[in-house]
């Protein structure tokens, strides 16, 4: 098993790292967000940034269209389960392979520019998609209904082996509907393997060469590499992530809309990626993490409740600080989020895992500065 | 070593807009040689090697590299040939270390163009890890080795530079002012270096600006000046010849 062979402080980080999102449903209950859908939601976006960062943080090509690949996933997810069977494993396999031939296409056209040209470009691809979606492609996407599971849809596989839900179709692994807290269970398995594959990709030679092609792209050519086909693989990679995600999100809810693929969606995995630390292994999952918590704390206010939130204040003052907040939650919880952006960008370019590494080294500093 | 001809350049010509770089250019390098290129500023030596490398597509004439036509050729596939270029300015990969920046290039030697390791393990990369450690001892930057590139002294780039062009053992070694920028006692470490090589049998190209590098490696001197080949011979030849000290040799000393 030489696959496996990875040094003693990645296993750790592995162990840890599995142990923490196996336990998220215990240890997130003090911080209000341990319930299945929001967990569900911070492995699947996890994953989405886990995998945007494979290219945009080795190869340095900023991808404005990942969204399209995640609404891929989604639509293929359902048509699997309209057609072929509520078993999530079809649906996770076809979503992310029929995701993946779609970056193939989309990457190979985009890849042929570098820097905004090639951001642009993908841009474009995907409000392609977006729009298709609603207008030309609406027998296939159900245009703004969106694409639901019905009771009498063929389910090919299911008939022939006599599987029967009770109810209104939901997602399943062999009985085990895949709601709650099942379904954020197998996401979160999802996430741990996307998570080991980006780990080896770091680790590898392969890796590697795409830091290089961010450094130096000529360089890299005068030195006889072939950098598209590594660019593009790089791509498919991430894409493919992608569409697992977008899968995932049909899996635990089995509906597909369009509007996954606006490019608000692809902007928000860009933040997710800049915010947690770009390039760095772990911190597109932190800013995954970071970004849902935000939105769901953040965007729950509304002006009763910050009013009950700050009543230990004297009543003109009170209404006041309310005024003043009020823009920067609920509807409004995006100001909140461009704010922690724009400071995180200025004061930490690295991202959190950068702020981690400086607040670990305080901590470590502080003893020898004691003892002096 | 017989007189085979590496590299053969032939009636090579480029304009850029109405500026005439290289008009008419024949030369040929042997195996095993040491050939110098000089003369003043903008004679059109750096078009020459760029045109070698595939970085300019010449407007007229060829480029035969070992009987392989590598004009029009892709700068990966040139490279993939055996024909290796050692930038003047350094063209690193300054975020990488040290160590990382020789590893890259002995990958492009042992993979070929493209190879998708992916699951494989850098760590276990031991033979890799070795060449470029030993290059790196022989440039004297074994001590550097996990340093970030970008943070070396210019002349360090440049040795980095060299090291990355000979951990490719290349057939062809085209050397763009190896030792500018360099102190003197870097500049002689160099000369040592290249000397050590040439014992290999590696065929070398040099533009240099410095006639003490030149005389103390080269086996013949090309002189370009205004695009044209004005001069050729071994060293001794070129020192005593009038048209060249007047276009290049006589120039320099007025300065």
């Amino acid at each position: 098993m030489k696959m496996f062979k990875l040094s003693s402080k990645d296993m750790m980080l592995m162990l840890v790292l599995s142990a923490a999102v196996l336990t998220m449903p215990i240890w997130l209950v003090p911080f209000g967000a341990g319930y299945p859908d929001l967990m569900q939601k911070f492995a699947i976006f996890g994953l989405f940034a886990v995998g945007f960062n494979i290219l945009f943080g080795l190869t340095g090509y900023l991808s404005f269209g990942h969204a399209a690949f995640l609404g891929v996933g989604s639509y293929t997810a359902v048509w699997s389960f309209k057609l072929l069977s509520m078993n999530v494993l079809p649906a996770v396999m076809l979503g992310t392979i029929v995701a993946g031939l779609f970056a193939v296409l989309i990457g190979y056209v985009s890849l042929r520019r570098t820097g905004i040209y090639f951001s642009i470009l993908t841009l474009a691809f995907a409000q392609m998609c977006y729009n298709l979606a609603y207008s030309v492609l609406t027998p296939i996407t159900n245009g703004e209904t969106g694409l639901r599971v019905l009771r009498d849809d063929p389910r090919v596989l299911d008939n022939m082996f006599g599987v029967v839900q009770e109810g209104s179709p939901v997602g399943s692994l062999f009985g085990v509907n895949m709601q709650g807290y099942p379904g954020f269970y197998f996401c979160a398995v999802m996430l741990l393997i996307g998570f080991f594959i980006s780990l080896l990709i770091f680790r590898s030679p392969f890796g590697m060469k795409l830091i290089a092609i961010k450094s130096n792209q000529n360089r890299m050519r005068y030195t006889g590499f072939n950098t598209r086909p590594y660019l593009l693989i790089a791509f498919v990679i991430s894409g493919m992530y992608a569409g697992l995600s977008g899968t995932l999100m049909a899996v635990t809810d089995p509906l597909a809309g369009a509007e996954r693929m606006q490019w608000t969606a692809s902007g928000e995995v860009v933040l997710m990626t800049i915010l947690g630390g770009m390039g760095t292994l772990t911190g597109p999952l932190f800013g995954a993490v970071l970004i849902k918590y935000f939105e769901n704390i953040f965007s729950a206010f509304n002006e009763s409740s910050l009013l009950e939130i700050f009543s230990f204040l004297p009543e003109p003052l009170q209404h006041f600080v309310v005024t003043i907040v009020h823009p920067f939650v609920g509807e409004g919880w995006h100001l909140t989020l461009g704010a922690l952006f724009m400071i995180i960008v200025i004061f930490l370019p690295g991202g959190l895992v950068e702020g981690f590494g400086r607040l670990s080294k305080k901590f470590k500093s502080k003893p020898t500065q004691k003892s002096e | 070593m017989g007189n085979n001809i590496v590299l053969d350049i032939a009636y090579v010509d480029k304009s850029f807009g109405g500026l005439q770089a290289l008009s008419n250019i024949n030369l040929q390098i042997e195996e095993g040689k040491t050939h110098a290129i000089i003369g003043p500023n903008g004679a059109g030596k750096s078009t020459l090697l760029n045109v070698c490398i595939g970085r300019i597509a010449p407007d007229r004439g060829t480029v035969t590299f070992n009987g392989e036509l590598i004009t029009g050729k892709q700068p990966h596939e040139i490279n993939q040939a055996g024909v290796v270029r050692v930038f003047q300015t350094p063209e690193i990969f300054p975020e990488l270390t040290v160590l990382e920046n020789v590893m890259i290039p002995a990958f492009a030697k042992r993979d070929g163009s493209f190879k998708f390791n992916a699951f494989s393990l850098l760590s276990d990369e031991t033979d890799i890890v070795a060449d470029a450690e030993h290059v790196l001892d022989d440039m004297g930057l074994l001590g550097q080795s996990a340093h970030v590139a970008g943070s070396m002294s210019r002349g360090d780039k440049r040795r980095l530079e060299l090291a990355m062009g000979l951990v490719q053992h290349p057939k062809l070694l085209l050397l763009d002012e190896p030792t500018a920028g360099m102190s003197r006692a870097d500049t002689n470490a160099t000369i040592d270096t290249l000397k050590r090589i040439k014992e290999r049998g590696m065929t070398k190209v040099i533009i240099e600006h410095d006639m003490h590098v030149v005389f103390s490696l080269a086996d013949k001197i090309t002189v370009l000046a205004q695009g044209m080949i004005i001069a050729e011979g071994a060293p001794e030849e070129i020192r005593g010849n009038p048209k060249v000290q007047e276009a290049y040799l006589g120039e320099s000393t007025d300065e």
